[in-house]
């Protein structure tokens, strides 16, 4: 087989694996306007706050270390111990299920009956208050995160298929993590939907999400609701944040892998979590393949902007997206 | 023929029982606005209620306050013999009270057979991991509670739009797969605010065979708020009548129609 042609299939593959990490992003977003008809802007800083969270958790950092050394005096940073990844990992749960509390009772239970852009405009406030509180809290620095996935080449699947072409090709190379993201997202996708579609508090949410009124009168909480769905929007940022950290490190652009899913749900259509998949992988192979073989003819650096230009297409002929639902209404 | 411990036999016959809900000298204030004023009345077992009064005689505050989405200022709700607190109105829905809305508040994304499964949440216990794959004790409630949900269903002859998109409905089937959803809780006492409003005579009159006989094959309690007197005064046992905030009438329909008051209010005579 030709070099190209493998090497064509190589970064085809390494697309895929991309795609599942934005779909993993997007996944977030979709759930949470399913569930509760709020686009969560601020899903990308939650998983940087969780993935801060962890880090600063694992590490035995002291919170808030930058504030209190500068109002005391002191110089307290770390308590001197480590927690093991799956132990901080609980502990980041019950975070994010306080910061679930905690936006619930100042933010949501205030917009009862409100319209859905009220509330996508409280996300965005939520957003900018989480980013700071997130650097007051564990500091703006670059962490590395580690909870012992895999990563690296995988030298198996490079042996295995190093065979296929001539001398100059050394098998595909595929990362580890991407795997573990890929086997990670479908546990995700398959316990979420089970959640949703076939228990109490899924059909409530669901509920909630159409009319808040009719919600309440058939017996349901809205407050009770609505910290499970922030609860829920924060173990999948967490998942995000834990992925995404592993790879590229803790730091403010982790907040920005949020504007990579916009495209990723344009594609895929805002309510449907096969769309967030089948989004993602489109655009995770789409700009790598487009790169690959039109990247050069125009001087590279096309992944920036390929996602957002298909988004745009879509917008136009499709808006729907691929698998969103059709706006019928009688009027 | 009314008696307060013993309850009523009403004129077809029916023997309607004791107290349900009771509301005492209820007062309920927007601001400076005053909507209800020092309201009595009860609720019986078995009976159908109506509420009546010219538009903006505060019938819906009247029936909001009783399913709880307005606390008076004022004055006691009492139901099934105690006091009621002061109470959320998920909490009020979880004891056995449902209601549909004027201006209906359907789950619009939903299938009819979804919004007919949400009026039975507050019959689900099971855990949520049983749930969630289906097994054990959510099984067999499940399937007990789809049953519930497919005969009322049936009842009200929505079978042909189970599966439905309810955005996609014409508005008379709007209204009754709301009722449908209210039954489907199995209240013990139900609340229809207007639920002919907005139709032709012929889904009021489906309507009404519905209403009846909801009342007499699951024995509901009903209390309803309608404009069209005639709607009112075939289907009632029982009809309170307001105006500006107040009482001005209270028993049955016969009673009522003869109220000098209450043919002021209807044809008008100048308040001063």
């Amino acid at each position: 087989m030709p070099d190209q042609f493998l090497f064509a299939v190589e970064v085809t593959l390494n697309g895929l694996m991309a795609g599942v990490l934005y779909a993993l992003v997007a996944l977030g977003f979709v759930l949470i306007f399913k569930a509760s008809g709020i686009f969560n802007f601020a899903q990308g800083v939650m998983a940087l706050f969780a993935a801060a969270t962890l880090v600063g958790i694992m590490d035995g950092q002291v919170p808030f270390s930058h504030l209190i050394n500068s109002i005391f005096g002191t110089s307290v940073h770390h308590f001197g111990w480590h927690v093991p990844a799956l132990l901080a990992i609980l502990l980041t749960i019950l975070v994010m299920v306080a910061l679930a509390w905690l936006v619930q009772y100042f933010v949501m239970r205030h917009l009862v009956n409100q319209e859905p852009i009220i509330l996508f405009m409280a996300t965005i406030g939520l957003a900018y208050f989480l980013e700071g509180f997130s650097d007051l809290m564990w500091g703006s620095e670059i962490k590395t995160l580690d909870v012992g996935l895999p990563q690296g080449g995988s030298f198996w699947i490079e042996d295995l298929t190093a065979g296929l072409g001539s001398d100059n090709f050394y098998g595909f190379f595929i990362d580890r993590l991407d795997i573990v993201a890929t086997v990670i997202a479908a546990v995700l996708v398959v316990a979420l939907v089970a959640f949703s579609q076939y228990t109490k508090q899924g059909r409530a949410m669901r509920a909630v999400a159409d009319d808040h009124q009719a919600a309440l009168s058939v017996g349901i909480s809205l407050n009770f609701i609505w910290v499970l769905v922030w609860s829920l929007a924060g173990f999948v940022a967490l998942v995000a944040g834990i992925v995404w950290g592993t790879k590229s490190g803790v730091q403010f652009s982790l907040s920005l892998i949020a504007l990579k899913a916009l495209p990723v749900l344009m594609l895929g259509g805002f309510t449907s979590i096969p769309g967030a998949i089948v989004g993602g992988l489109i655009i995770g192979v789409g700009e790598k393949l487009f790169e690959f073989a039109i990247g050069p003819l125009v001087g590279g650096a096309t992944e920036n902007w390929f996602a957002y230009v298909l988004a745009l297409i879509f917008l136009v002929f499709r808006p729907q997206g691929l698998f969103g639902e059709k706006i019928i209404e009688r009027v | 023929m009314l008696d307060q411990a013993e309850g009523y036999t009403t004129a077809d016959g029916r023997k309607i029982g004791g107290v349900v809900m009771e509301m005492k000298n209820i007062t309920l204030k927007f601001g400076g606005v005053t909507a209800i004023k020092d309201i009595s009345f009860d609720i019986r077992e078995g009976e159908i209620r109506a509420i009546i009064g010219p538009n903006g005689a505060g019938k819906s505050s009247m029936l909001n306050v009783v399913s709880g989405f307005y606390v008076p200022q004022e004055g006691e709700v009492w139901y099934r013999g105690a006091p009621r607190p002061p109470m959320k109105p998920y909490e009020v829905a979880r004891q056995g009270i449902a209601r549909t809305f004027q201006n209906i508040a359907l789950f619009e994304g939903m299938s009819v057979l979804d919004n007919v499964m949400t009026g039975r949440l507050t019959h689900m216990s099971a855990g949520i991991g049983a749930q969630a794959i289906w097994k054990g004790k959510a099984e067999a409630e499940e399937t007990a509670n789809r049953e519930v949900a497919e005969k009322i269903i049936d009842f009200l002859e929505i079978q042909s739009i189970r599966k439905t998109p309810v955005a996609r409905l014409p508005y008379g089937l709007k209204k009754r797969v709301e009722l449908a959803r209210a039954l489907a809780a199995e209240p013990q006492l139900l609340l229809l605010d207007e639920p002919m409003a907005g139709m032709n005579v012929e889904e009021k009159e489906d309507m009404c065979r519905f209403v009846l006989d909801v009342n007499d094959e699951f024995g509901t309690t009903i209390a309803l708020i309608e404009h069209d007197m005639g709607v009112v005064m075939d289907l009632s046992d029982r009809v309170v009548v307001m105006d500006y905030g107040k009482k001005i009438g209270d028993g049955t329909p016969d009673e009522v129609r003869a109220n000098q008051e209450v043919i002021d209010a209807y044809l008008g005579v100048s308040h001063d």
